[in-house]
């Protein structure tokens, strides 16, 4: 949409980066590190541990699900696989990964030298290990981790031994860590751009970041607000939440999702940045209705703000809130289908080439409006009070979640690691990953919705015989999923290794600043003199 | 109908190379038992088809771009990248839709709402692990019972093998009559949980503390299996739902017999019970209402489940045990039993667990018991 040329020569814009500002050695490189790419790797290495260790996790959940009957962890550890694999996936994969996304290439994409507060980059990434240790140190707590779902739905947490402490302080620093990010990118975002580079020319990425960030730094309060009530029930007397003392357990859940529907967007908005990067670049050709991707992003956030009941359809609302929410609810699907319609006529008459990120892209694009789909079947007042609770829902989350961010994630990490590396993955492995990744993701979830139709409830660690045979195939799928995994681990780094060095714009259709003036690998420093964007 | 075809041949290939159950494969709503029932499954279908259009026509239109517009045939990218015309269309059209998806759903949600006039209130208790039943208003006012799973703990844990039923199986069924509204209030005494049977459309959550309703009117006799679906702790899986509908007539003959039974069980209170008589009653008690925490062998699950076996309160005074079952443990899984059990079940258990296992610390009589209630 708009050209763009620098003050000078490509090559020579980390002229001065040998000698004086190379990364201090060893350890305390990273323990100390202001620089934004040494913070990016950080975050996304810390994303795939926790992306395995929740991977553990849901494997265990799978192989007690594989049969009828309880053989191999007691209902209490079950419980506590469920909770523990949803947050440590929320908070610990999906997050950190598009932070680390954003580390990596916003100053890059809209010219800037480093984010905007580069200590503070520090202490938001040094909060989450921390964190993460709570989270995994409440296992082995008299009672081990907390049994109630990664909702925390209130009385249960009451009931609930000191695991539960450990996972409210955990929360309390990873929304701590969310919040400071954000400031970051905003301030970032908004006063380091290169000049010309005005908000209407900035790459899609860096909007969608812009948005999330704010929807982080209004949601992430309103959960520690939850997470601190609970702590006070659970402690100090009181009955925010308890009806015998003048309190409503309901009043948990409308605080909880108030947070909770918007971090749906938190994880998404982002991943669309990503595809929004990667589709225009193997089509090469500019990304279809560029004004109308920022305002229908827009407006996907506010209404993220108004519909958060419609997780709650079953407890008992006077019928103008139900109808109210699902109104609301299905005005999602307009901005949404904007968005899927923009993506599709991008392809339509481009240069189509299908490398492993672009595989991923449209994975992404075509899992990501089923796990729509069925979000707008679950909109509807009466057909969710059928399958709310179910594995309907469990399979409409992780179309979401799964194929819809962790899928543009992917895409996103076969994107930029020419450019972060130096060197090229291999694209066959590459592509592999992508179809084992896509048949055994559907393998798990697809037979899900049946699981739920057939009227299967979530979060329990046995089921009634009529469920077996879904159940089986899910299980089989999941451990394919997983040895996949190990596949992509292993492609990472042989990259990093052993890779054929990157020109600097391996992709033909990449247009932004990271690719038409940087070199490959993109220097320590980068863009200490702005350039001009025209 | 057709809609149904279609998933039984797409569910049908996805279940090929899956080991064989013995059982059919379930895949879609249960056959639809109540007028609710058939107009959500109605909705669901008339959104499902939309759906299918609009899927299959946004992804035949992006395939066939994958296909004709392959760098690999030398197709060279054309460079627009706006048409406000297309904008506004696609966003006008999915927003009718909207509409007109909202106006059938809209009828619906507010017929589910309408508790107006039943001919049978039924309040529905949710505990942790079973459900309450107390018949409110209507025929059968008076009667109440709670539902407890009734699997084998041996077919749970595999040392037998597993019922038709397993898990949808419960001592006593919930009894209504065919083609009544039912009104179905429902509460909690620890945590959320959520009622559910599918067959009759009819799901609500029971929230501790507060009184919701729904209604739905049974089409025909049998019997509809469901279970717990909201997570309220350990035994979540583990707390089914079972309502049996039968015809008036055998509807008003459970009534006499409910009726019968309850005055049959009214016991003395005073009565004084000898140590064997308490125990092999408590033993009953315990396996109904105790087994799944503290365990058959006494020793629990600590620290969540503390072992009963040697614990200070069943080997200290009678009074303290017989508190701590009476108004429960707050902030722990230990419910208040006060309300579910009868003074002669309450003392057989505490008898039971005081002379079983290491521990033996006396009898205690139901009128101690009664002393305690406050």
């Amino acid at each position: 949409m708009s050209s763009i040329a620098g003050t000078h020569d490509p090559a020579h814009d980390h002229h001065d980066d040998h000698g004086h500002h190379g990364p201090a050695a060893g350890l305390m490189r990273w323990v100390t590190t202001t620089n934004h790419k040494d913070i990016g790797t950080m975050y996304l290495w810390f994303s795939g541990t926790m992306f395995l260790v929740g991977g553990i996790m849901a494997l265990a959940i799978r192989l007690e699900l594989f049969e009828p009957g309880l053989q191999f962890f007691d209902p209490d550890r079950f419980n506590q696989f469920t909770t523990m694999h949803g947050l440590i996936m929320v908070f610990g994969a999906i997050m950190p990964a598009f932070v680390g996304f954003a580390n990596w290439q916003i100053p890059m994409m809209i010219g800037a030298p480093d984010m905007a507060f580069a200590r503070l980059n520090n202490w938001s990434f040094w909060l989450l290990p921390f964190a993460a240790s709570l989270l995994i140190l409440s296992f082995f707590t008299p009672g081990g981790a907390p049994g109630v779902g990664w909702t925390m739905y209130s009385p249960l947490t009451v009931q609930m031994g000191m695991g539960m402490d450990f996972t409210i302080f955990a929360v309390h620093l990873l929304g701590m860590s969310s919040i400071l990010g954000s400031i970051n990118i905003i301030t970032t975002i908004l006063n380091m751009r290169a000049p010309g580079m005005t908000l209407m020319r900035m790459p899609m990425f860096v909007w969608t970041w812009l948005i999330t960030a704010y929807l982080l730094v209004a949601a992430m309060p309103v959960l520690a607000g939850a997470v601190t009530m609970t702590l006070t029930d659970r402690h100090f007397g009181t009955t925010f939440f308890n009806a015998a003392g003048g309190g409503d357990p309901v009043l948990y859940q409308h605080i909880f999702w108030f947070f909770g529907h918007p971090e749906v967007y938190i994880i998404a908005l982002p991943a669309f940045g990503v595809i929004s990067q990667v589709i225009p670049a193997f089509s090469r050709k500019p990304l279809f209705g560029y004004a109308s991707m920022v305002y229908a992003t827009s407006a996907i956030a506010i209404l993220s703000f108004i519909v958060w009941a419609h997780h709650m359809y079953t407890v008992g609302m006077p019928v103008t809130g139900q109808l109210f929410f699902m109104y609301a609810t299905t005005l999602i699907a307009v901005p949404t289908g904007v968005k899927v319609f923009n993506w599709v006529s991008t392809m339509w008459k481009g240069s189509l080439s299908f490398e492993t990120p672009m595989l991923f892209a449209i994975g992404f694009l075509i899992l990501f409006t089923l796990g729509g789909f069925t979000g707008l079947v679950l909109s509807l007042v009466p057909v969710d009070i059928q399958l709310h609770d179910t594995y309907y829902v469990v399979a409409h989350f992780h179309y979401v979640m799964v194929a819809g961010a962790l899928f543009s994630a992917f895409a996103g990490i076969y994107f930029w690691i020419p450019k972060w590396t130096g060197r090229m993955y291999n694209e066959k492995l590459g592509q592999i990953h992508f179809w084992l990744t896509l048949i055994f993701f559907n393998m798990i979830f697809f037979v899900q919705h049946f699981l739920g139709m057939a009227g299967m409830p979530r979060r329990i660690p046995d089921y009634p015989l009529m469920f077996e045979t879904w159940n089986k195939i899910s299980s089989i799928g999941a451990f394919g999923f997983g040895l996949a995994q190990l596949l992509f681990l292993y492609i990472v780094l042989d990259c990093i290794r052993n890779g054929e060095p990157a020109p600097q714009k391996p992709w033909d259709g990449a247009d932004s600043l990271e690719w038409t003036h940087l070199p490959t690998p993109a220097p320590y420093h980068t863009f200490e003199t702005q350039p001009v964007v025209k | 109908m057709s809609a149904r075809k279609l998933f039984a041949v797409l569910a049908g290939l996805a279940a090929l190379g899956a080991s064989a159950s013995a059982y059919a494969i379930e895949w879609y709503f249960r056959e639809p038992g109540s007028q609710l029932a058939r107009d959500i499954d109605q909705l669901h279908q008339y959104v499902m088809w939309l759906i299918i259009v609009i899927f299959v026509g946004v992804f035949g239109a992006m395939f066939y771009s994958c296909f004709a517009h392959r760098k690999s045939v030398g197709h060279k990218a054309e460079q627009f990248h706006e048409n406000t015309t297309v904008e506004l269309i696609w966003t006008i059209i999915p927003a009718i839709i909207l509409v007109i998806i909202a106006w059938p759903v809209t009828k619906v949600v507010i017929a589910q709402k309408d508790t107006s006039s039943p001919d049978l209130t039924v309040k529905v208790t949710g505990y942790q692990w079973k459900w309450g039943y107390d018949y409110l208003k209507g025929e059968g006012e008076g009667i109440s019972y709670l539902s407890t799973l009734s699997t084998p703990r041996d077919q749970i844990d595999g040392r037998a093998p597993k019922g038709e039923h397993y898990l949808l199986e419960v001592d006593n069924e919930f009894v209504v009559p065919v083609g009544k509204k039912i009104r179905i209030l429902t509460t909690a005494a620890d945590v959320v949980h959520s009622w559910w049977v599918p067959s009759f459309g009819a799901k609500q959550d029971a929230i501790p503390g507060f009184i919701r309703d729904l209604w739905f009117r049974p089409e025909q006799t049998g019997v509809f299996r469901s279970q717990c679906v909201e997570l309220c702790g350990k035994e979540h899986g583990f707390m089914p739902i079972v309502v049996k509908v039968v015809s008036q007539e055998d509807y008003t003959k459970w009534v006499a017999d409910q009726r019968k039974a309850m005055a049959a069980s009214a016991e003395d209170v005073n009565k004084q019970w000898s140590l064997e008589e308490l125990k092999a009653r408590g033993e009953k008690v315990y396996a109904a209402n105790c087994v799944a925490c503290h365990q058959a062998s006494g020793k629990g699950a600590p620290p969540a489940f503390p072992p009963l076996d040697g614990s200070k309160t069943v080997t200290g005074p009678k009074e303290g045990h017989i508190d701590t079952v009476l108004n429960g443990r707050p902030k722990t899984a230990m419910a208040a039993f006060g309300a579910q059990l009868s003074d002669t079940d309450i003392a057989a258990v505490i008898t039971y667990e005081r002379n079983s296992w290491s521990n033996k610390s006396g009898i205690v009589q139901p009128a101690e018991v009664k002393a305690r209630r406050k």
